[in-house]
């Protein structure tokens, strides 16, 4: 039993760690970076011990489901919590230099919270407290969207917000005709109890619309430019990374697990949606003038890949997009991040006014070009291997035009990768001030780039992970 | 039909009436209010459906759960409101400024 | 959103969506209500619940009232995560600037005299409310928002915190709730069971301390929000 107290001190300590910096802001930075060191820890011995012991169920309050909460963790709820703490270590050690003294009183408290909110829903294995960490993700991500101020970021935040609410009030109806119909919001309850009816029907519908929404798929992707690319770029990393990803988390959890399996063409629609998502961000993203908003496109995009698997429905498809899931999550933080540090050292992101930053800002570009190779699934980086694996799963399942997708797709990115690095080549016409970007800022966004193209090199380590509990193996697997 | 069924019925309602709201309206008030009228659409749903045997004693979860729903609703209003007051200090104006087309 | 290629405004002056617009959306939206109003009418007929698994566990929750038993009991650790999310939405105020400055004109003698009567009153019920919750409908959300009004009520009149309790003292308050829950999970857990796994001769006594703390904090943190910024004085001392 004492397996999961590392994924409960996973949650509680970032709670602890939220609190304390409330009460303490002078000493948000290092009780923040205690915190997140503290998490990195619990999150290894969790998966220390999910290696040793298999899949592993906790009865929160000792009562077990259906009565109380349970939380679960297996290889996939696992993988989610080691990119939360990669990308989650290389923010809180980014931010740092990003954050004046005074936005950094509210960013710490408020990361703290979100981390919470992202470990307590990888691990959750009950749709109402999935609902509560919904919540407690939006709310977290709405404040840190805002905190950038000006218009452009509340605007942002606001319109984050509603959509969030939204989204959330969407999943929360479904939830509630799931529990009259079944009598349980346990996931593996519903899995075992779940029949083909109108209310089943409806509560899919709704809680798919309302997920589909806040992971911004087109078109409910309307939202996401803008919001990504007002944050401060820390956030953006965040965003794009990981919350976005958790919506999409508890999509793929239920779809596996409780929707009925007669989904097959809502299975074609998602993909259908997924493909159009990846050449219209594409598209969309190549026509910016704005280094953020191309990289939030890019997003929009990425996201699509994700939904590619679902008609496949084999387990190397499955694997294909968490694999991709990861390796952009991983990517698209070392891309916000030089970004982050373009705009830092020249005040601005027009790509056309780069002005030669590959001089001044040689480890930022290095580290755009690293994970921009990673985004567009040029090998060895971990891209290539998400890539490989759905059009593996594509060609085998007979559905080999998705895989055509994937390579458009990955034209497209390649297409703005080698826009933005050919202008930070480039003498600008219009030459600018400039101030030193902090080491531990470069120095991040080069090692998170670098971690995208291990994830390449080493695939199988994650790859076996993924197998604990077997996530994909087919319906109530333990 | 059993009054819970008929509340139920009722709370779905609101909902789709608050999803009217939110879309139709473009004053950020007016939208926060029509997301409240939505929660309460669900919570009137997730109350109602707990009370369907009649005599009986209500099943207390979907109570607790809506319980927790007020607050995180009462929460987000509050953050909402805020950001309301800073957007329209900000661009003069309590609306989101329209999307561009593309 | 949504619109219509060949109508790239279809905003008129007074900013509401045009009406052919509207009625296309209203004849959806129905569609949706009596596709969701089916759902429900198909619903089990027996209709399944954990009535039965609540009522056969009231007797080690610590509480007889079956709805604080699932809110602090069965499903504490919800309740926890919610206190997370009030906290949290204050933060979210509070990292929006400080509260904007209202010149709120001087009570006139009915408020003066109806606060003078209501706030000691509301704490009053806000102290049963947080003791009746046990047994009968009551609780801490319940307390904590007479409480809250009693604070709105003291805001109205003009009354802030003095700089002395806006500093850490009004922190500490505000994050009482949540870290008096935090910490009685993670005791427990220390003392060899699962988080929020109390004993159940504790139980009743447990749920009254955490019940309290998170009274006092909504309380305040709801009249804090109310204020809709940080206090002037408050973290930036």
């Amino acid at each position: 039993m004492p397996w999961l107290h590392w994924g409960v001190i996973a949650i509680v300590l970032p709670l602890a760690g939220a609190m304390s910096c409330f009460l303490w802001p002078r000493r948000a930075i290092p009780l923040g970076l205690v915190t997140a060191l503290g998490i990195v820890t619990c999150v290894a011995g969790l998966g220390w011990q999910l290696v040793e012991q298999g899949a592993q169920r906790y009865a929160v309050g000792g009562w077990g489901a259906p009565l109380g909460i349970d939380l679960y963790a297996d290889g996939l709820s696992l993988l989610m919590l080691m990119a939360t703490a990669a990308v989650g270590l290389g923010v809180s050690i980014y931010s740092i230099g990003y954050f004046n003294r005074e936005k950094a009183r509210y960013f710490w408290p408020l990361w703290m919270f979100l981390w919470a909110a992202l470990n307590a829903l990888f691990l959750s294995a009950d749709i109402f407290n999935l609902y509560v960490t919904l919540e407690l993700l939006g709310l977290a991500a709405v404040a840190l969207v805002a905190l950038a101020g000006g218009a452009e970021a509340l605007t942002g935040a606001m319109r984050y917000l509603l959509v969030s609410l939204l989204g959330s009030l969407f999943y929360l109806l479904g939830v509630a005709l799931l529990y009259h119909s079944f009598g349980s919001v346990d996931i593996a309850i519903l899995a075992a109890r779940v029949e083909s009816s109108p209310a089943v029907w409806a509560a899919v519908g709704l809680i798919s619309a309302g997920l589909l929404l806040k992971t911004a798929l087109f078109p409910l992707h309307f939202w996401l430019p803008s919001t990504h690319a007002s944050a401060p770029a820390p956030v953006s990393a965040l965003l794009s990374a990981l919350v976005v990803k958790a919506s999409f988390y508890i999509l793929l959890r239920l779809w596996l697990e409780i929707f009925p399996p007669t989904s097959a063409v809502l299975g074609q629609l998602l993909a259908l949606l997924g493909a159009t998502a990846v050449l219209w961000g594409g598209l969309q993203a190549l026509r910016q003038t704005r280094l953020k908003m191309l990289i939030a496109y890019s997003t929009v995009a990425q996201l699509g890949y994700l939904f590619l698997a679902f008609p496949l429905a084999s387990i190397t498809g499955w694997t294909g997009a968490l694999y991709m899931l990861l390796s952009h999550a991983v990517a698209k933080t070392a891309i916000f991040m030089a970004a982050g540090n373009i705009l830092y050292f020249g005040g601005h992101d027009r790509i056309a006014d780069l002005d030669r930053v590959v001089q001044r800002l040689p480890l930022t570009v290095t580290a755009f070009a690293l994970a921009g190779a990673s985004i567009m699934g040029l090998p060895p980086s971990g891209g290539f291997i998400a890539k490989w694996l759905l059009l593996e799963a594509a060609i085998r399942s007979g559905q080999w035009w998705w895989g055509g997708i994937l390579i458009l797709g990955g034209l497209l990115s390649a297409a703005w990768v080698f826009k933005v690095v050919g202008y930070a080549f480039t003498r600008s016409r219009a030459p600018h001030e400039s101030r030193a970007v902090p080491v531990g800022m470069e120095w991040s966004a080069l090692a998170m780039s670098m971690v995208a193209i291990l994830l390449g090199l080493f695939a199988s380590w994650p790859l076996a992970l993924m197998e604990i509990g077997l996530p994909f193996g087919g319906k109530g697997a333990e | 039909m059993i009054p819970a069924v008929l509340y139920a019925l009722v709370g779905m309602g609101l909902f789709a009436l608050g999803l009217f709201a939110l879309i139709v309206h473009t004053h950020l008030l007016r939208k926060i209010l029509a997301i409240n009228v939505m929660a309460s659409g669900v919570f009137l749903v997730l109350v109602a459906l707990a009370a369907r045997t009649r005599g009986a004693v209500p099943d207390p979860v979907p109570h607790a759960m809506v319980i927790t729903g007020i607050v995180v609703a009462v929460s987000a209003t509050a953050l909402a409101l805020a950001l309301m007051l800073r957007v329209s200090a900000e661009t003069g104006r309590a609306e989101l400024p329209e999307e561009p087309l593309e | 959103m949504k619109k219509k290629s060949n109508k790239p405004k279809s905003i008129t002056e007074n900013g509401e969506r045009e009406a052919p617009f509207r009625l296309l959306l209203a004849v959806l939206l129905s569609a949706l209500a009596a596709g969701l109003g089916y759902a429900v009418l198909s619903l089990p007929s027996p209709p399944p619940g954990l009535s039965s698994h609540v009522a056969a566990n009231l007797e080690t929750s610590g509480v007889s009232n079956p709805v604080t038993a699932v809110l602090l009991n069965f499903r504490g650790y919800d309740t926890l995560l919610e206190l997370g999310v009030l906290l949290l939405a204050l933060l979210g105020v509070w990292s929006l600037g400080v509260a904007p400055e209202h010149h709120e004109p001087p009570p006139g003698p009915v408020l003066d005299m109806l606060t003078r009567l209501l706030a000691p009153l509301l704490i009053l019920v806000a102290g049963y409310l947080l003791w009746v919750g046990a047994h009968a409908p009551g609780g801490a959300f319940q307390a904590g928002s007479v409480l809250a009004a009693a604070g709105v009520l003291l805001l109205l009149t003009g009354w802030r915190p003095g700089a002395g309790f806006s500093g850490l003292p009004l922190r500490i308050t505000l994050a009482a709730g949540l870290g008096v829950f935090v910490v009685v999970g993670v005791v427990l857990m220390l003392l060899g069971g699962r988080l929020l796994e109390y004993p159940p001769s504790f139980a009743g006594a447990l749920i009254l301390l955490i019940e309290a703390a998170a009274t006092l904090s909504i309380g305040t943190t709801l009249a804090a929000l109310f204020l809709g910024g940080r206090p002037e004085a408050g973290p930036r001392r």
